[in-house]
């Protein structure tokens, strides 16, 4: 989950790095009123979680408490790439000697965070990555042993930073590393990190990014920033076809049969196990279909709930039929899913082995997942074939033809 | 209705209030529960989420619970 402007600085406030004074305003009266706390020049941010607010307008430069309540008035009427701003961060405008960029970053092919630090701050750090690579430090660092000091000055030193420039530096790179893991973040960025006249650095800008599941153990956190439960801070809201795979994971405890995301094709997917989704959903396109969404599902989950979801995924409009696929299951039955899907097709009114393009589970309770599977007259596979086979066969059946032959081997 | 699981429990076991009590307690998805009066329900609705465990058939007096599958032929559970 993605944090605003003025909440990110403020975790950055509270892993004790010093950042820029200012404060959160949403409307122009507050605005003056955080102008005059700062008693100085101030920059008046719109406070949206998109890109592009300085080409839209949504960033403004006042010298005066009068000139930022006039121009926080106009960016909170200000939408931007469709998003209204929640308010406006007023933040003093520091006279700065020099901009430096400092980040974390969850590093997913080695499953690990890793610190960047440059001394090219206040542009996009891919662009500096790319075109000036030597002015980019970088390294990765444990999420288990406690984080050291000395790896900080070694990416901080990387870029040829030494004396009481690296002196200074190292404590607020080390701070952003250890927010970085108290708060679960896949994303603590400060960009960017100034350093001013008198050789001290403050953050004046910070973009913070939570693990999503991270948020029940950051209730405190979130409560501290009032943060709602019902705010997703997902990169778009869900449709109401993705909360109604909300509703259906929650009706019970029992395994999980969710995290439904929309698609516009006509192959309704229940798919899961092990990262199966992601592979399914991908073998899907590989051979042509048109997914119709994405979802998972696993851990056992009761038969209504298997139910549900294949209820939902086959009430979607444009969907012909469903493909019931997953990898090796060993904690999931075969023949609870089985159940609930053909229950979900028979309440509906379609006829399963119409509606059922391919059973592909394997695994436990197997047996009596094939029987019932015979019982209603639906094509299935055992773990003989592969996902990508199985997807190629549900493709062929929508489709009606022979499919498209897949990308890649 | 269900479509895969029925379940028939003998007249002596549900009239039970004790056996009954004991039905409504082990099975894990709730398939069983006592009246009012403690004689057996069986909550048809709930049928279907029978996962096989034979816990009500150990339950009660050998072959005075069955878990009929619908799906092969009415075949009745038998002890693993």
């Amino acid at each position: 989950m993605r944090f605003f402007e003025y909440e990110a600085k403020e975790i950055v406030r509270k892993g004790g790095i010093p950042t820029s004074k200012g404060g959160f305003a949403t409307t122009s009266e507050e605005a003056r009123a955080r102008a005059e706390e700062v008693a100085g020049a101030v920059v008046v941010k719109s406070q949206v979680l998109t890109g592009g607010r300085m080409k839209a307008g949504g960033v403004q430069f006042a010298d005066t408490p009068q000139a930022a309540a006039t121009h926080s008035e106009a960016i909170l009427a200000l939408a931007i790439n469709g998003h209204d701003p929640r308010g406006v961060l007023v933040d003093e405008r520091v006279a700065v000697k020099q901009e430096y960029y400092a980040g974390v970053v969850w590093d997913g092919i080695r499953k690990q965070p890793v610190m960047l630090f440059s001394d090219m701050g206040g542009i996009d750090i891919e662009e500096v990555a790319e075109k000036h690579p030597d002015h980019v430090g970088r390294g990765h660092f444990s999420t288990i042993h406690p984080f050291s000091e000395f790896q900080a000055k070694q990416v901080i030193a990387a870029v040829g930073l030494s004396g009481s420039e690296l002196n200074r530096l190292v404590p607020i790179v080390t701070r952003l590393a250890k927010l970085f893991l108290r708060f679960d973040m896949t994303l603590a960025e400060i960009n960017p990190l100034a350093q001013l006249e008198d050789g001290s650095f403050v953050a004046v800008d910070a973009h913070m990014e939570m693990e999503n599941e991270a948020r029940p153990r950051q209730q405190a956190l979130l409560s501290e920033l009032g943060v709602g439960d019902e705010e997703t801070r997902q990169a778009r809201e869900p449709t109401e076809f993705e909360l109604a795979g909300e509703a259906v994971d929650a009706q019970d405890h029992r395994g999980v049969a969710g995290n439904v995301t929309e698609f516009d094709g006509n192959l309704g997917l229940v798919i899961g196990a092990g990262g199966g989704s992601l592979t399914l959903f991908d073998a899907v396109r590989a051979h042509g279909g048109r997914p119709a969404n994405y979802c998972e599902i696993g851990g056992n989950p009761s038969v209504a709930k298997a139910c549900g979801l294949a209820k939902l995924v086959l009430s979607k409009p444009g969907v012909d039929k469903i493909a019931v696929m997953m990898s090796i299951v060993s904690n999931t039955r075969v023949d609870i899913v089985a159940r609930g899907v053909i229950k979900a097709c028979i309440e509906l009114g379609h006829d399963p082995a119409e509606k059922i393009a391919i059973f592909r589970i394997p695994g436990a309770w197997e047996e009596e997942g094939f029987k019932i599977l015979e019982r209603y007259g639906i094509e299935y596979a055992d773990r003989s074939v592969s996902l990508h086979e199985a997807a190629r066969r549900a493709v062929e059946k929508i489709q009606g033809a022979a499919a498209t032959p897949p990308a890649s081997a | 209705m269900a479509l895969f699981i029925d379940v028939e429990v003998d007249q002596a076991v549900a009239s039970d209030a004790s056996l009954a009590a004991k039905l409504a307690e082990v099975c894990p998805v709730d398939i069983f529960a006592q009246k009012a009066d403690g004689t057996l329900q069986i909550n048809d609705d709930r049928l279907d989420e029978c996962v096989l465990c034979q816990l009500c058939m150990n339950a009660a007096p050998q072959g005075s619970v069955r878990v009929i599958k619908l799906y092969d032929g009415n075949a009745v559970l038998g002890p693993v």
